[in-house]
């Protein structure tokens, strides 16, 4: 089986409103899809992917396996800047190993 | 006699409802299945309000809690019970030994379910449940988490559940962490089952430096004081 990864770039998740980034992103895995996205999504942004993605399991798609780094400090820890997050489906995506700078994920077909 | 002492009793608490009337801080109590979010729910209930009384069930299969259920009207009040534990560790983190048992504080208390990205109804078929059931219970676990989401916009504080026998790193953890922070909502990480001869919540004190961890047995009592002292320390 073959797995499709979409990696997408920080210009084309900043051209999307906040429901149309989470709906992208959700689309993407629900077909399969590993997503990736360049800069990443806020802490806000998960926590609604979460709740969108809730609205939407069901038996055949119990639901996502999220990653990413946690927002970094700017000047003064005044602006947070997020990094990656990688989304994918819960049934082939597993976080193996997750430290403070380095992510290992295991996708698995089935 | 006693009259007088009464008077001056009555008389302070109207004062104190006039002048000091605080809004009571709501306190949700969150964090990923199983952590033992309700454990500690009931626990804080049995302390200060009614030993009899149990906000829900705390059980091994993950997702009992599907609904966020509310108890108001907790006082934690240290002064008055100030032996709570006995001989149970002080919390290291404890900044001096004056301001031990002195901390009060009103609060809501908020049990809710536990936060997860993926809901499957095998995992619940692997506890013994029957298919029907699994499937239900599945539902229902979807709604809750949902529900745990929409509660954070009414909540002043927050007590972070994790389970101190497994990796804290997870990004559910993180996403709770990062939303409280955004929202300037205090929180405080409750390093739960330090019973356990596995636990290590040294681990959760490396991997979030920023917040206050407390090491606690919310099954066995362990080091409950030291968590209410920074609940009445933080949430205030
Ligand atoms: N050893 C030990 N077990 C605990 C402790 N706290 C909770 N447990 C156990 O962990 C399991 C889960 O506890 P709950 O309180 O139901 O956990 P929860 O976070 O409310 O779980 P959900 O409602 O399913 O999200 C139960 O079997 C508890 O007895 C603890 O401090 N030590
Ligand atoms: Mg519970």
């Amino acid at each position: 089986m073959e797995i499709k990864m979409d990696l997408i770039s920080e210009d084309k998740i900043n051209s999307m409103g906040s429901m149309e980034k989470l709906r992208f992103v959700l689309d993407g895995v629900k077909s399969g899809n590993i997503v990736v996205l360049e800069g990443g999504l806020t802490s806000e942004e998960q926590m609604k992917l979460i709740e969108l993605t809730m609205t939407e399991v069901t038996e055949d798609f119990p639901g996502i396996e999220m990653s990413g780094y946690p927002t970094k400090r700017g000047f003064l820890n005044l602006r947070r800047k997020t990094r990656l997050t990688v989304v994918g489906p819960a049934k082939i995506m597993h976080t193996i190993k997750k430290e403070r700078d380095l992510i290992s994920a295991m996708i698995s077909a089935i | 006699m006693k009259s007088g002492k009464r008077r001056k009793g009555i008389l302070s608490q109207i004062l104190r409802v006039l002048f000091f009337r605080k809004k009571t801080a709501k306190v949700g109590i969150y964090g990923p299945p199983n952590a033992g979010k309700t454990t500690l729910t009931n626990r804080i209930i049995h302390t200060f309000v009614d030993e009899n009384e149990d906000i829900g069930e705390a059980t091994e299969i993950p997702h009992e809690t599907r609904r966020a259920v509310r108890r108001g009207g907790i006082i934690i009040d240290l002064k008055a019970r100030s032996l709570l534990t006995p001989g149970q560790n002080p919390n290291p983190n404890s900044k001096s030994e004056s301001k031990r048992g002195k901390a009060k504080l009103k609060l809501d208390v908020v049990d809710t379910p536990g936060l997860a990205t993926k809901i499957d109804f095998h995992d619940f078929m692997a506890f013994g449940l029957e298919e029907e059931e699994a499937k239900r219970r599945a539902k229902e676990a979807t709604e809750g988490v949902i529900e745990a989401i929409k509660w954070l916009d009414d909540i002043d504080g927050v007590v972070l559940v994790m389970d101190c026998t497994e990796d804290p790193y997870t990004q559910t953890n993180i996403i709770i962490i990062g939303n409280m922070e955004a929202r300037g909502i205090p929180c405080i990480i409750a390093a739960n089952k330090v019973d356990l001869s596995d636990a290590a919540p040294q681990r959760i004190i490396n991997a979030f430096p920023q917040h206050p961890v407390i090491p606690i047995s919310a099954l066995k009592g362990e080091n409950m004081e030291g968590l209410y002292e920074e609940m009445a320390r933080r949430f205030k």
